[in-house]
């Protein structure tokens, strides 16, 4: 049986799957509820400097973008961090972490850009006897207006800076959440560094305005009559938080830094992706608002079945392992070439393929044979480009072959090379480096 | 049958909320978040082979995206563009041997997109907005065009050429136009007086006068029609139905199952409705199921519906005979009548001889049996029965009137479709098609400054 516990930047967990600092982290309530259904830890909601408690909007804080089968696809909110008082909080935080000492217990944190003012809650938070610390310099929403949150992630220097005073004034492990509302994550993931961060945690939300409502023109989710930009999540920004993350894990300055994945995560599938491109643990927050905590007892099931089959001990040997593969586009290998091709077995002959390929492609897919309908891969016109397998409603129905050395291209008439060519050493390239 | 007893043929055999029940909507119209779903499972195939199996052409999968789009009017728009009558064939098309039959989901999921179910969700939602003209009728053209019989093929004919402007004047034998979509198709598929609600949202177009009681008897009057119009459509249908050739066909109980529809159709209570306790329904085609089921839905003990060849040279879809069975009738394959048997002038009991093939024919092959009947429907298909015809000059052809591929006849300025025609398939769809198809060549023959049949 395949171990799933973890240990990350010296935080030991049952298994990887965190809560993300989100409402269903709110609370003790909340967590005792998670910790009993199985998850291996929680980043508690971000906890704000002591004082009168922030205010939320007393109207609608959520929207979401759904299938017509009203399948969950994006999610967004414009909820705020805790607006509790910080003394139940941290109550709290320490009466949870003494009844679950196996579970880890991370605590988000955001108060202004003054040492102060992290100096005076660090010791507070160390108090409760808590895993580590997650500096929130992502939530994309209202906090942002007050020079915190995003407004924070989107100045390296400030990460540094803020990151270098929280390791300065705790021992606990210091985990950075990084926005995504960025040009490039890599600076912002470098600045963590400099900083000494222990991790980064991403993505966070993404700036977001989930719709306008046809009948009144409002935006949506309104408040009296008007919306700001929410935090995007669920989903739809996998892809975007799976880019940032191979970007970091990649990248020679912050390469080795522990991350833990976040973005979009429901499924073992969707958190063993994260893993297999660098990430050390995972965190889950839209799932569990849309499904409730039981699902990480499947996520769990699914990863050890995964492990077990694969014939891996632990998550760790897992992690990055599918990092190799990712390059840059200056690195792929012209070389090779691809073919589509379409099992008549499984085609229902939709013509799907056909037109997407005839109206915005390569021409490449007939649409009869001898007067009938049958849809064909020609190739001579055929470049491999994957648009009919992503249109296909019929799995595996339409795959791409790759051709092997030796074999003619039928559209270029090229005899397909063994050898490797990437645009670095492309005769066509001005800038080649290489012969 | 020693004992001698009365025939057993009574109305009012079941209680009023038993009646409520059987004659309900067959299929119960889709709520707006099943047709949603529902038009989500569609895939908007390239050049869609539901709309080729539409012999209307309507473009289903644009329709049903509109449906997912939440623009169900732009839904309802696209399918009475292509068929006025889209909300009745909704109802009564054999979906499944058109354009489910060919729905690639069928080879997927192993059932299609409900074509049908959507497409009256859309016509539906349509017809009860406050706004549902939804076309314009062209500027007046001054031609005058006379359509004869107010069935789906007249009726789609006369929507047609008024929405072009032209002036339609509609003739009906009935007391009632919509012609079978009134009086032929089962009650069940046609609830709450759809056939006239919608006939009613067919006139709403302007620029068409309906005379009911007009019944073509006398060559003159197609005469007089000609004189009088730019050109004459003929969608009269199909007015008598084949005899049975058996000895007893004159017996009390024997009624024509077209006529036994019409009486139920029309019976504002179906409780007054008269039916045997044992029916033997005679004829293969849907008029045969309808005329089956119905007997059974009013309460009839048995009903037995006898067809002289086998399940897969039924014109009832395989798909309907399944529902008459689970409705409770009985299907006997392979028996022809060879005589009605009588007792006291009243049917009794009805004498078949089973049949086989033999080189492509039937043939008895000896056995026989015997049906016991209080009541006996004859559904062995109609015929054109209107000796008129041939006398105007109308070349026939197979017993229905001969036209080319415009629904032109064999008589300059004369067209017709529908049942009437030797193409006829029994569908309505079909002669909506030909109606159509007609409209559309007098329109362009009427606008053609050099009328070649005129001038």
């Amino acid at each position: 049986m395949a171990r799933l516990d973890i240990e990350f930047c010296g935080i030991r967990s049952p298994n990887p799957f965190w809560l993300a600092s989100a409402p269903p982290t709110d609370k003790a309530y909340n967590v005792e509820r998670a910790f009993e259904a199985g998850w291996g830890g929680v980043v508690w909601k971000t906890l704000a400097e002591a004082g009168p408690p922030l205010v939320n909007v007393n109207g609608p804080r959520y929207g979401a973008l759904l299938a017509v089968d009203r399948s969950l696809i994006g999610f967004n909110n414009i909820e705020l961090i805790t607006d509790r008082d910080l003394d139940t909080n941290l109550e709290e935080i320490a009466a949870v972490k003494r009844r679950w000492p196996d579970r880890a217990v991370i605590v988000s944190i955001m108060v202004p850009c003054q040492e102060e003012s992290w100096k005076a809650i660090l010791a507070r938070v160390e108090d409760t006897g808590c895993d580590g610390i997650e500096l929130n310099f992502g939530c994309p929403h209202g906090m942002s207006e007050r020079g915190m949150g995003s407004a924070v992630g989107q100045v390296p220097e400030y990460i540094t800076m803020v990151t270098g005073w929280c390791k300065h004034y705790t021992r606990l492990p210091v985990i950075v959440k990084l926005t995504p509302n960025v040009t490039d994550i890599r600076y912002p993931a470098r600045a963590a560094k400099a900083g000494g961060a222990d991790a980064v945690s991403l993505i966070n939300t993404v700036n977001s305005i989930m719709g306008v409502d046809l009948e009144t023109l409002t935006m949506t989710p309104a408040v009296g009559g008007q919306g700001t930009h929410g935090g995007y999540c669920g989903p739809a920004v996998r892809p975007i938080a799976l880019n940032m993350v191979a970007e970091i894990a990649r990248d020679p300055q912050t390469a080795g830094i522990p991350i833990s994945g976040i973005g979009g995560i429901g499924s073992w599938r969707d958190a063993l992706e994260f893993i297999a491109l660098g990430a050390g643990s995972v965190q889950v927050c839209t799932a569990a608002m849309v499904f409730g905590f039981k699902i990480v007892q499947d996520m769990a099931n699914g990863l050890a079945a995964y492990l077990g089959a694969k014939g891996l001990a632990s998550v760790a040997e897992l992690r990055g392992r599918a990092l190799p593969s990712v390059t840059d586009w200056s690195h792929l290998d012209l070389n090779r070439v691809s073919k589509a091709v379409i099992d008549q077995d499984k085609c229902i002959q939709c013509g799907r393929c056909h037109i997407a390929c005839e109206d915005t492609a390569h021409q490449a897919i007939t649409s009869t044979r001898n007067g009938r309908r049958y849809f064909e891969v020609k190739d001579e016109e055929c470049v491999g480009c994957n648009l009919c397998v992503n249109v296909c409603p019929v799995p595996a129905c339409i795959t791409l072959r790759d051709l092997a050395p030796g074999e003619v291209d039928r559209r270029t008439g090229r005899v397909v090379s063994a050898a490797r060519l990437d645009w670095t050493g492309h005769p066509n390239n001005p800038l080649r480096t290489t012969v | 049958m020693s004992e001698q007893r009365k025939p057993d043929i009574r109305p009012g055999r079941l209680t009023a909320e038993a009646y409520a029940e059987h004659f309900a909507d067959i299929a119960p119209p889709l709520t707006e978040a099943q047709a949603v779903l529902e038009a989500s499972r569609c895939l908007y195939c390239y050049d869609a082979p539901c709309m080729q199996a539409c012999p209307t052409r309507i473009d289903v999968p644009s329709f049903i995206k509109r449906i997912a789009e939440d623009n169900v009017r732009g839904a309802a728009e696209a399918i009475l563009e292509a068929n006025p009558l889209g909300g009745f064939c909704a109802r009564d098309c054999p979906t499944e041997v058109l354009c489910e039959q060919v729905c690639v989901r069928n080879t997927q999921q192993g059932r299609p997109v409900a074509i049908g179910q959507l497409q009256r969700f859309a016509v539906d939602r349509l017809m009860a907005s406050a706004d549902n003209q939804i076309f314009e009728r062209a500027p007046a053209s001054g031609r005058r065009v006379a359509v004869v019989g107010a069935g789906p093929a007249g009726l789609a004919c006369a929507h047609a050429l008024a929405r072009s402007g032209h002036s339609v004047m509609l003739y009906d034998a009935g007391p009632k136009p919509g012609g079978l979509n009134e009086y032929g198709v089962a009650a069940y598929k046609t609830v709450d007086d759809y056939a006239q609600r919608e006939i009613e949202w067919l006139l709403g177009i302007g620029g068409i006068t309906l005379e009911c009681g007009w019944a073509l008897t006398r060559a003159e009057q197609l005469e007089r029609l000609r004189r009088e119009h730019d050109a004459v459509f003929l969608g009269l249908g199909l007015a008598d139905t084949h005899e049975l050739r058996t000895t007893g066909e004159s017996l009390d109980g024997v009624v024509d199952a077209v006529e036994f529809i019409g009486t139920l159709r029309q019976a504002t209570d179906r409780a007054t409705v008269p039916v045997g306790r044992r029916v033997v329904v005679i004829g293969g085609g849907m008029t045969a199921v309808d005329a089956a089921v119905q007997s059974k839905l009013l309460g009839a003990e048995r009903v037995d519906m006898v067809y002289r060849r086998g399940p897969e040279q039924m014109s009832a879809s395989l798909e309907e005979q399944e529902l008459a069975r689970i409705r409770g009738v009985s299907i006997h394959y392979w028996l022809a009548p060879v005589e009605l048997l009588g007792e006291g002038g009243s049917v009794r009991a009805v004498r078949f001889a089973r049949q086989r093939l033999a080189a492509g024919r039937l043939v008895a092959d000896g056995e026989e049996c015997i049906l016991e009947a209080d009541m006996v429907l004859k559904a062995i298909g109609q015929r054109l029965g209107n000796p008129v015809l041939t006398q105007c000059g109308l070349a026939l052809r197979d017993g229905r009137i001969a036209v080319d591929a415009c629904g032109r006849t064999s008589v300059a300025g004369v067209w017709a479709g529908g049942d009437c025609i030797a193409e006829g398939q029994d569908l309505t769809v079909d002669a909506v098609a030909q109606g159509l198809r007609a409209a559309r060549d007098i329109d362009l023959l009427l606008r053609n400054p050099k009328n070649p049949w005129r001038d």
